[in-house]
Parts: C-alpha cells; structure tokens; sequence
C-alpha cells in the first residue's frame, strides 16, 4: 500500500491540486445556484478572463499590484455580469437566464479571442509559488502544495462568514425562500450581488493558482474546468459549500488517476458519467439537502 | 416592443442587402484582403490573388502566424509576376481556419470566392485534408506548405506538397532517438490532430523496427494539465519523451517537465522549430534538452535570413506575429519557397486560370532556400535531407544539430 | 399561438401562394447550381445554402424539444456526431476504407450502401438514394441512442436535464475517439471520401445537371416539414401542453414519459439526420468538432429565431450563417469596403459584434425574430402595408379615443 502511494504520489498530489482549484470555482457555481437557481454558465469564462487580466496587468507593472488589480478586476466583472446579463431577467423563466449565461459565456471567450488574437498567452511566473518542490520522491511546484491548504483556509472564513455576518444569514435566507426573505426586509439585489463577488473573487483566486501550474491561457481555458468544477458542485450537492469542496477534490484526483491508468479519451467525460450517475441515484447531491417539488 | 422589432428586422436586412452589393463589387477588388496595408500604394494594373488558408488563431494560430510571414516577406520582395506576358501584382487573400478541421470549409470557400487562383497551405495536416475535396470541387489548386500528414496528397489530386512527410520523419526521429541510445521512448500525441498522431504512428512502427520499447498517451484538445502523463512516462521508464504537438502545448510540457523534474529528452517533428519553444526553453531554464527534425537550418542562408530578420524586426506586427523574437522558423522559411513555387506555377501556367495552373503545377521546379522543390506523383515533393536542431542554452536558441540524408 | 380558424377558401389560397413560391425557391437554387455565372456572390451563396439549411434542420430539431416540449436539452451536438459518424462509416466506398482507416489499422466495416446501389441502379442514383438510406439510418441510430440516454435522463427537470444531457453528448464524444473502437469509428482521426453533395451530379452525355444545393435545402425541408406537421398533430398538441403545464398535462391524461421520450427521440433522429448532411458539407468529420460549443452555438441560433417558432429557426440559420461566413467576414479585414483602415477591425472582431448582438437580443427581444409566431402570407401583406405597426397603433389609438367597443389587433 506504502510501496502504491509512493509511486503514485505525483497523481495523487496533483489530483489534490487540481481539485482544490476546481473546488475554488465550485463555491462560485453553487452559492449562485443556490440563490439564484442558476447555472452561471459564465464562471468558467470569469476565471479565464481573470488569468487574462493577470497575464496584461504583469506586462505593465510589478506582481504586488497586478495580483490585487487581478481580484479586484475579476470580482468588478463578475458584478457587472450579475447586473447587466441576469438582474434584467430576474422574472423571465429560468430558462431565459439560463440562455443569458451561455450567451455571456459565448461573448467572453469571443472577446478574449479578439484580444489575444487567439494565440495562447503565456502565464507569468508568481515567485514563491513557481519553485519546485520535492516531496516524498515526487517533485512538483509549490503551488500543489499551497493550492489545497489556501483552499480550505478561504473555504473556513467562507462558512464562518456565512454563519455569522449579517449578509451570510441573508444569503442563506435568500437560499432557502427567495419570495419569504424578500418580505422579511432583504435586500435581495444586494444578497444576489455579493453573492456573485464572493464567487469571483474565489474564482480570481482559483485562477491564479490554476494557471501558475498551467501556464498558458487560451479562449476556451474556463469552459472545461467551469463544466467540472459544476460537476463538482452538483456532486456535492448543489448549495452546499462544503459539498463542493469535497466534490471537487474527488473529481480532480480521480481525474488523475484515470489518466494514470491510461484511459486518457475518458479524461473528461469520467466527470459526466459521475454527474449523470449521481443525478440518478440521489439528485440532491451528497450533502444536499431534500427538497420537495412544489406544485 | 414590437416597433423595435420590426425596426431591427429592417435594419438587419438593410444593412444585409447593403452588405451583398457591397460584398460582391469589393472582393473582386480585393475588399477582404488587405493586411499590412502594402496593397494600398500598388500600381494600377491587373491583379492575381493568391489564396493564404492558414490558422491564424486557435492551437495552431503561432505556427501558421510564422509560415504567412514568410509569404508576406516573399510577397513585399516580389509583389509582382509575369504571366503570359502581362505583368500582375499579387495580392495575398487570407482565410483563417481557425485549426479547427469543421472551420475549413468556410475558410475554403472564401478564398475560392475570392478568386483565387492558386492557395497556400496549411500548418497542420488535419485542416488541410479536411478542405481538400472543397478546393477540388472548385478545381482551385493548393500548394501544402509544411503539412507532413500523408493522406493531405494521397488520393487528392488537388493538393501539392513542398515539404517531407510523416513517414521519412517518424522515422528519421527514430533513427535519432536510437542513435543517442536511448530504448524506452514515451509518445504523446494530441488526441484526433492528424499531423501528431500520424508522426507518433510512423515513428513507432520505425522504432519498434529498432527495438526500442514504445508506450504510447493521447491527450484531449484544450488540455493543459500534463503532469499526469508525464508522470506516466517517468512510471514507464521513458529515457525519451516523443511529443509531436503544436506550440502551445509543447510550452506547457517543457514547462512542467522542468517543473517535475523530469529532464529527459524531449524529441519533436516540426512544429517545435519556432521562437516559441526556445523560449519557454530559457524560462525552463533549459532542464530538458529539446530536439526536433526541421526542415531548413538556421544559418544555410546568411543573407536571406539577415533580410528577413531584418524585415520581422521592421514591424511591430510582424515582430509580434513571430511571436516576439526574430528567430527564425522553418516554416517561416518553407512559407518564402512556397510563394515563390506558386508564382512559377503561375508563369508556367500562362493564365490566372486556376484550371491552367492546376495543369502547370506537377511540371513546376524552383530551387529554394529549402532546398531544391520539384513534385512526384503523388503531388509530393521529392525531399532527401531534413535538418535536425536542438535547444543551445548560451544562445537561448534552437540551433543546428545534424543533417539526415534519405 | 391560438391559431384562429380561418375560411377554407383563404386557407387554399395561402396553401397555393406557398406552393408557387416553393417552386419558384427550386428553380432559383437549380439555377444558382447549373447556370448562374460563378463570381463572388454565387460561389459564397451556395456554401452559405448548404450548411444554413442543415442548421435549421438541426435547429428546428432542437426547438421540437426546447420550444415546443419544453425539454431544456444540451445534447444536440452529440446526437448529430452520432449521425454524421454513423453516415460517413456507412458510405465510405470500399476503395477508400484503407487509406481512410489506415491509422487504425484497417476497419470491420467492408460495405458501403451507396456503392452497393449504384452497382444497381447506376452512378448518381445509386448515390442519392443511398446517401438518402445512409441519412435515415444515421437518424435512426442517433434516435435508439436517445431512446436509450432518454430512459434515466427525461425524469430531470430544467437545468439539470440540461446539463445531464450535456454530460451525455461529452461522453459520446469521448466514445467515439475511443482508439480500442478504432476499427469502427477510425478512433479520433478524421473520416473523409464518403458521399458528398457533389456526388448528386447527374452526368448525361457530358452534360452535368448538379444539384449541390437543392439536395440540402430539400432533405433539411422534408425533415423540417415532417416536424411541423408533427407540431400540429395531436402529438403535438400535448407536447405542448407539458410545455406549458406539466402537472395539469398530467392529469388531462397525458402520458408524460412516453411524450417526453417521443419528442426526444423524434428531435434527436432529426439531429442525426442534419449531422449526416452537416458531414456531406464538410466532406471530413472528426468527432473533436462535435464540442458543446455548437449546441449552444445551435441553441443561440433558436432563441434568436424565437423559442417555439419553426420559421424563426430557419430565418435565423439563414442570418446567422450568412453573418458568420460571409457578411460580417469585413470586420475581421482590417478595412471597410476594402479602403477605409479601421484600426480595431482585425481577427475575431467579427465574433465579438456578433455575441453583442445575440447579448442584445437575448436581453432586449428575449422573443427573438419571430417569437412564436410563424411566418404567414397574411403576416407579410400585413408587414408590407404597415411595416412599423404606426398605422395600426393610430388606429387603435383612435379607437381607443373614440371609446369604440370593439378594435382588436389583427393576426400577424
């Protein structure tokens, strides 16, 4: 068993890696759906705009100011998103939304192309966490390691914040009854705001850490780990934080291991299989909560 | 509501049948073509459009960047040519495939509409044999520039080829990983391109006919993650990583071989002969050696390449295009020949017909800065020597490694 | 959307205007395809025509499902791989398959259907109808798919039907380039040398008769018209009423499953069919291109055209299509007209005018072209009179002054 992991250990530390950023975009994808009952098809999109702000931010001035610029420019957008795609549908059929997300998606991975001119940019390397490391026989950069502890510290302050702040309550009011809460006083708009902030800004910070390992940036980089991160979070159970997390590490180091195993073509689609399994067997997701269909 | 409509409806079909008036009488003056701006001071006269199908977005975007500068250099040299006894310019039609093998008929079809009378390209096999039939229908010929794939000439007539093939470079690759005495050799293709997967595919069979020992990995398109298949070739043994793929995913997988520590080899075909590689080499520090077989090496030519250096650096664009750097590329290199095989096939013909050209060709010979270009059979060129280069630290650059004879 | 009964008379009459001009349509395209002048207008029209036809198949086959059942599904794209593939592996000539599956290792599959009928009943015919044959088998395998992908995924409601289909049509994907399939599918390299449109030239004497256009335009309008008739039967009829309600479809004794598991499957065989015609036009295919990409592209296409409006569907592929290969093919030149240097004209400029444009529609006329009206003759006499409604709203204004009772809106 020892003998197993060492020489997997490199799978299996890049499976944690991998899901740990996965699970940065989950929390974005199910705090959104669990209030607005939305698929953001657009949060992959905002994570690969993010890595594309952070590759021109650093051409012009140092890395302590275009990291800040990144996450504040991601959450800018993610805001913007929210008000000028979705508030305007707010009572179109969720379908309509729905169809607002793709074509936002559609129209970030077009803008992106237009500016990169379709060729891939190169990822700039963040000092600290570009070093190599070796651990346990497997060398890997530093960023695997720090990738799962960052997570779980934000992913912490996230739940302590949504237990124990005033708009944390209100989000999760807004979750459960979105008409109730709107009659207790919320303010919906606003919850539905710094809903999308929270989910950016993790985004931003799950972008930084994806592309320092992967270094490249291309048009369509969000579209697939937006679809898994997804995944992940219906996994878990769809506006559950911690479902998402944990959905999220699971899928990355599956991944891994499938791909260590030589079953490359199945790579992405083992995602879809566990989605559509766990869709069948119990729809709510493994930490989700049982809800009942209203007539 | 419905006001804004109806009043969109209008305008959309105003501006489309604007557009059609507009859009018949322009591309027959070249309204589509113009890039770079030269055309705009050329003399009056007649004009034949040569036809550029290359990607210039998507995987292959920077490869096909890299072989159009070479036509445009070609291009501003010699903007003009004589056919039959009148003297035309040549202006340059472009048509971005996208490297997606459903863009390329689309991107076919507006050069065919264009008029051209002959096409260039493509980087990448996949896109071209997936336009091949679409040239042939209109009975355009095209001249393929650095398309190794065998299937882009076998069984379309229409397509000619000024570079080897898949098969003398699989094996050629081969020959070099056995000759530095290397036997366990991991390959790694992008899964469904055509150009990897078919070089992977000779360059197996040629190395099992050596009796090395071959493990054989696909990766999915948009992939950035290659540390799980790098740890399967270090879990296979590989002395040798093989990985004939396009620019951008050969930066991430010297990028993360360095980062994992894997510093063995990395062996290449064509592609990697770009500024591109060389770079993300110095960012690696150089943890790897990097070699590819290329089909010109740097330095055969002083005095072209200073004027093309010297042209790349002339302009932003241009310098930007080359992804930076004025180093030069092979495919830079067969672009220039191509242009100018395609101007003799135009003299030869003695027309724009693109019909009479298409009968010219298989007779057209040029000698090249590659080398000396006359077409067999198949449509191929009769190619013996292909250069292999590898990764100089103290330059920072890809350098002349070996001369392969066939 | 309630259809107002009209005169039997009128009804004839709009029946025989719409024959005429179907007729004229024809002889139109024969025209384009055997003795219009080639130049850069003809030779971009045709192109355009054949692949704007296909996506209005595929796209009137989605709107089956998303306008008109109310099913929210994602999977289109996989259904039409599964068409174009089973197409192309049916029809390659046999002289062909080697080369063609040479990366594979040679094929299993040592037939070609329309080989086989030509030997029969000649060159061309044996090539359109067994293209023909090869079409509806391609839809019929892609509808057993769906019949079979349709059993666990049509108890999902909205968005996680959705994305449940979505999954699927990746994993096809992911099958299909399945190297240990190779011998069948040629694993994830390209398949080429099967029936293509210009195989549907007749040769008599010499003399070339073509049909590269009509051939698409008259399979994608068949399917397109078999769907509208379906659409307007009783059938139809209740999958509207799960669109609408399904609870009250319910219990108006509605067979849920069985009419969520037809629309499906109905709209899937006619994915398959516009994915086997998609592969003639691009005369290679590769499972890579089949991404979710093109089913939201197709799906951007629907709600452009209107959910729910089958002429909405064909007018917007037709828009679409021409905008994104032909018309709009300036704003990634460079220049306009060829003279006028616009510095922020370049590559991809053209994609970024168009997704604003589909952000606006989706925003500001979330009813589309045509929402889920169609197309009538009434309609465009009436539009033609009275193209910005001014008459009518003054009309109705004065009605509205003069206290009239009655004054209603006529029936665009």
């Amino acid at each position: 068993m020892i003998e197993f992991l060492h020489t997997n250990m490199a799978y299996l530390l890049n499976g944690i890696s991998v899901g740990g950023q996965y699970a940065l975009i989950a929390i974005g994808y199910t705090m959104v759906y669990g209030v607005l009952r939305l698929i953001n098809f657009a949060h992959g999109d905002v994570f690969m705009v993010a890595g594309l702000v952070m590759i021109y931010a650093t051409t012009a001035m140092p890395m302590y100011i275009s990291i800040p610029l990144v996450l504040v420019a991601t959450v800018v957008l993610g805001f913007l998103i929210e008000r000028a795609a979705y508030r305007p549908l707010r009572s179109a059929p969720r379908m309509s939304v729905m169809i607002s997300a793709i074509g936002v998606s559609y129209l970030l991975q077009n803008c992106a192309l237009y500016f990169t001119g379709g060729l891939p940019q190169v990822y700039p390397s963040i000092p600290f966490l570009s070093e190599s490391v070796t651990i346990w026989g497997a060398t890997t950069k530093m960023v695997t390691i720090v990738t799962p502890i960052l997570t779980l510290v934000l992913v912490i302050i996230l739940v302590l914040l949504l237990k124990y702040t005033k708009i944390g309550m209100a989000m999760r009011a807004v979750s459960k009854d979105f008409e109730a809460s709107q009659l207790m006083g919320i303010k919906i708009d606003m919850v539905i705001s710094a809903t999308f902030v929270i989910g950016c800004f993790l985004a931003a910070v799950g972008s930084l850490l994806y592309f320092t390992n992967y270094s490249s940036v291309i048009p369509t980089s969000g579209a697939m780990p937006g679809l898994k991160a997804f995944v992940a979070a219906v996994f878990g159970g769809i506006g559950s934080i911690p479902g998402a997390v944990i959905g999220a590490f699971i899928i990355g180091i599956c991944e891994n291991i499938i791909k260590g195993l030589g079953w490359t073509t199945f790579s992405d689609a083992f995602s879809f299989a566990l989605l559509i399994v766990i869709l069948m067997v119990k729809p709510t997701g493994i930490f989700g909560e049982k809800a009942t269909d209203k007539v | 509501m419905k006001k804004f409509l109806a009043l969109i409806l209008v305008l959309a079909m105003l501006m489309a049948f604007g557009l059609c008036g507009c859009g018949t009488a322009p591309a027959d003056n070249g309204g589509d073509t113009a890039e770079g701006g030269d055309s705009a001071g050329a003399p009056a006269g007649d004009t034949v459009y040569i036809g550029v199908y290359e990607p210039q977005s998507g995987d292959n975007g920077s490869g096909g960047k890299q072989e159009i500068l070479g036509m445009q250099y070609a291009n501003s040299l010699t903007p003009t040519v004589d056919i039959g006894g009148t003297t035309y310019n040549v202006e340059l039609v472009y048509a971005d495939n996208e490297s997606a093998n459903d863009k390329a008929v689309s991107a076919a079809n507006k050069l065919i509409s264009a008029g051209c009378s002959v096409c260039l390209g493509s980087y990448g096999s996949g896109v071209s044999m997936a336009a091949a039939d679409t040239f042939e229908a209109a009975g355009i010929p095209i001249i393929g520039v650095s398309c190794t794939n065998v299937l882009v000439t076998d069984g379309n007539e229409i397509y000619y080829r000024i570079c080897f093939t898949d098969p003398d470079q699989g094996t050629i690759d081969a020959n070099l990983v056995h000759s530095m005495g290397y036997n366990n050799v991991y390959c790694l293709a992008m899964l469904g391109e055509d150009y990897g997967q078919g070089l992977v595919n000779y360059f197996v069979a040629a190395a099992e006919d050596l009796g090395m020992t071959v493990t054989q990995d696909q990766f999915p398109e948009g992939n950035s993650d290659f540390t799980s298949y790098l740890t399967n070739a270090k879990n296979a043994g590989a002395e040798v990583i093989f990985a004939p793929c396009s620019t951008g995913y050969a930066q991430l997988i010297i990028q993360q071989a360095a980062a994992q520590g894997l510093t063995v080899p990395l062996v290449a075909g064509d592609t990697w002969d770009s500024g591109v590689i060389s770079d993300a080499c110095v960012a690696a520090n150089g943890a790897n050696e990097v070699y590819c077989s290329t089909f010109y090496a740097n330095g055969s030519n002083p005095e072209f390449e200073d004027g093309i250096r010297e042209w790349i650096n002339g302009d932003s664009t241009n310098l930007a295009n080359n992804g930076g750097t004025d180093e030069l590329a092979a495919t830079t290199v067969l672009g220039y020949d191509a242009y100018y095989v395609a101007l003799e096939a135009l003299k030869a013909a003695g027309s724009t017909d693109p019909a009479a050209v298409w009968e010219a060709l298989p007779g057209v010979t040029y000698d090249g800065v590659t080398g000396n270009i006359a077409f067999n059979d198949t449509g191929d060129a009769d190619r013996h020597q292909a250069f292999i280069k590898n990764f100089d630290a103290e330059s920072g650059t890809l350098v002349f490694y070996d001369l392969i004879e066939f | 959307m309630e259809k107002t009964l009209k005169p039997r008379s009128e009804k004839k009459t709009e029946n025989f205007i719409a024959i005429i001009c179907l007729v004229a349509f024809y002889v139109l395209l024969f025209l384009l395809d055997n003795y219009l002048p080639r130049n850069s207008f003809t030779t971009m029209l045709i192109p355009v025509l054949q692949k704007s036809s296909i996506f209005a198949l595929v796209c009137v086959s989605m709107n089956l499902l998303n306008g008109f059942t109310g099913l929210f599904s994602l999977g289109q794209a996989g259904f039409m791989l599964i068409g174009a593939y089973v197409y192309a592996m049916l029809s390659i000539p046999d002289e062909y398959r080697e080369a063609v599956y040479q990366y594979s290792g040679g094929t299993n599959i040592h037939f070609s259907i329309p080989e086989m009928l030509q030997g029969v009943i000649g060159q061309s015919a044996g090539s359109f109808f067994g293209a023909i044959i090869c079409i509806i088998i391609a839809g019929i395998i892609a509808g057993i798919f769906a019949a079979l992908i349709g059993i666990p995924v049509l108890r999902l409601k909205s968005d996680y039907l959705a994305i449940a289909t979505l999954g699927f049509a990746e994993i096809i994907r992911a099958v299909f380039q399945w190297d240990k399939l190779g011998k069948i599918t040629n694993g994830s390299y390209q398949l080429r040398k099967y029936t293509a449109f210009t195989d549907m030239n007749i040769n008599i004497g010499g003399n070339v008769i073509k049909f590269t256009s009509i051939f698409p335009v008259f399979i994608a309008m068949l399917c397109i018209l078999f769907i509208i008739l379906l659409i307007n039967s009783s059938y139809g009829r209740a999958f509207k009423a799960i669109r609408d309600d399904e609870i009250a479809a319910e219990a108006m004794g509605i067979n849920l499953f069985k009419h969520k598991q037809m629309s499906f499957i109905i709209s899937s065989f006619f994915a398959g069919a516009g994915g086997a015609l998609l592969a003639m036009y691009q005369t290679t295919i590769q499972a890579m291109a089949f991404k979710t990409a093109m089913t939201y592209e197709i799906l951007l296409i629907v709600v452009i055209g209107g959910i729910g409006s089958i002429s909405g569907s064909c007018i917007a592929s037709f828009l679409f299509i021409a905008c994104n290969e032909w018309w709009l093919r300036f704003l990634d030149s460079g220049s306009l007209f060829g003279i006028v240097p616009v510095p922020f004209f370049r590559d991809g400029f053209r994609k970024v005018v168009f997704s604003v444009v589909i952000m606006v529609i989706v925003l500001f006329f979330s009813k589309g072209i045509m929402g889920d009206k169609e197309i009538s003759f009434k309609g465009i006499g009436g539009f033609l009179k009275d193209p910005f409604g001014a008459k009518r709203r003054k009309a109705k204004k004065a009605v509205a002054a003069a206290a009239a009772a009655e004054g209603g809106e006529g029936n665009e």
